[in-house]
């Protein structure tokens, strides 16, 4: 019965969506918006990769916002999981020299990938998100390959605060250099070089830590559970 | 087969979101729930990004002086959705920490057993 209806309803979604996506052409230019980021985005903001001076230059508040419900998110994580309030000591099986010895040698070069992809955010695929997200999996690879060691959780707050922290107060020097709330205050200097774009590294950077400590925290705070 | 050729990120990522609704609707298992979510996710995001491809297309970066510009895709969806999977993975494991909870409390992740218990 309650298959049928939800097939139903399914099926006149399908109708729907399909009558107005008739209408949007595949494959061709539409917004006009994402021209004008094109042509004049390296002139505007100084940084060569056109997604990186959307996310941080043009839409920079809309960003604080997301930084922000990834970190409500990471709260709530917290929150509900530390309700429990029971400190149980888990018996934990000593991993095997192989995997040990691999884990430790993976874990440094993992971390420099990863602080590669965020600082040269500005020029090359990657950024604060994907950088930060990098991080975690390595700190990942160290709760999975060596289980008893413990990163401590007052790092990760640390890191987090302070990236969110470096963010709103350029945020707020931009509004007092120059009026309006993340202005690009800095000197753009040439492009394609890594000192460029002014603010637009700086704050990936602040991402990248706020991310990749939030990301950890989450898959500390779960593993802790388990 | 030209109306397929040309929709058919549209139909992919539209059967995507399809999918994840039915699961989400149907299934009873809290577990199952939240894979639902996250394949509805998916499908979101391909939709985005499929909105904003140009044929032909290439990244919106000018790593080499004198590249052109006139096939570059659209950025903007591209950094929609750059945001939207990080937050997507942390809402996930939101869900997952809350039917961790669910479990200990009531023993059980199905969702209409747990509608019929009474705390």
């Amino acid at each position: 019965m309650r298959r049928t209806v939800t097939i139903l309803l399914l099926v006149i979604v399908a109708l729907g969506i399909s009558l107005s996506l008739a209408k949007i052409p595949f494959g061709v230019p539409k917004s006009k918006v994402g021209k004008h980021y094109i042509n004049e985005g390296v002139k505007e903001t100084g940084a060569t990769n056109i997604v990186t001076s959307v996310v941080v230059n043009y839409r920079g508040f809309d960003t604080l916002g997301e930084v922000t419900v990834l970190f409500i998110a990471a709260i709530g994580l917290g929150a509900v999981l530390a309700a429990s309030g029971r400190e149980k000591m888990r018996k934990t099986e000593p991993a095997s020299l192989v995997l040990y010895t691999g884990c430790r040698i993976l874990f440094p070069l993992i971390l420099v990938f990863g602080t590669y992809i965020f600082i040269h955010g500005h020029l090359t695929p990657g950024g604060g998100f994907q950088g930060g997200a990098i991080i975690a999996s390595g700190f990942l690879l160290i709760y999975l390959g060596c289980r008893e060691r413990r990163i401590s959780r007052v790092a990760f707050n640390l890191a987090e605060s302070l990236g969110g922290l470096v963010f709103v107060i350029i945020g707020l020097l931009g509004l007092a250099f120059g009026g309006y709330f993340l202005l690009n205050f800095l000197p753009k200097g040439t492009a394609n070089t890594l000192f460029s774009a002014g603010i637009i590294p700086i704050i990936y950077i602040a991402i990248g830590f706020k991310v990749g400590s939030e990301l950890a925290g989450i898959i500390d705070n779960l593993i802790e559970e388990s | 087969m030209s109306f397929l050729n040309n929709y058919i990120y549209y139909i992919g990522a539209f059967g995507l979101i399809l999918i994840g609704l039915y699961i989400i609707l149907v299934k009873h298992n809290l577990i199952k729930v939240i894979i639902g979510l996250g394949i509805l996710d998916t499908g979101v995001n391909l939709f985005l990004i499929s909105v904003g491809y140009i044929t032909k297309g290439t990244a919106p970066i000018f790593s080499k002086p004198g590249i052109d510009s006139e096939h570059m895709v659209d950025p903007v969806p591209q950094a929609l959705v750059l945001t939207a999977i990080v937050i997507g993975v942390a809402v996930l494991a939101l869900a997952l920490s809350l039917a961790i909870r669910l479990y200990q409390h009531y023993g059980t992740l199905n969702l209409r057993k747990i509608r019929e218990q009474r705390w």
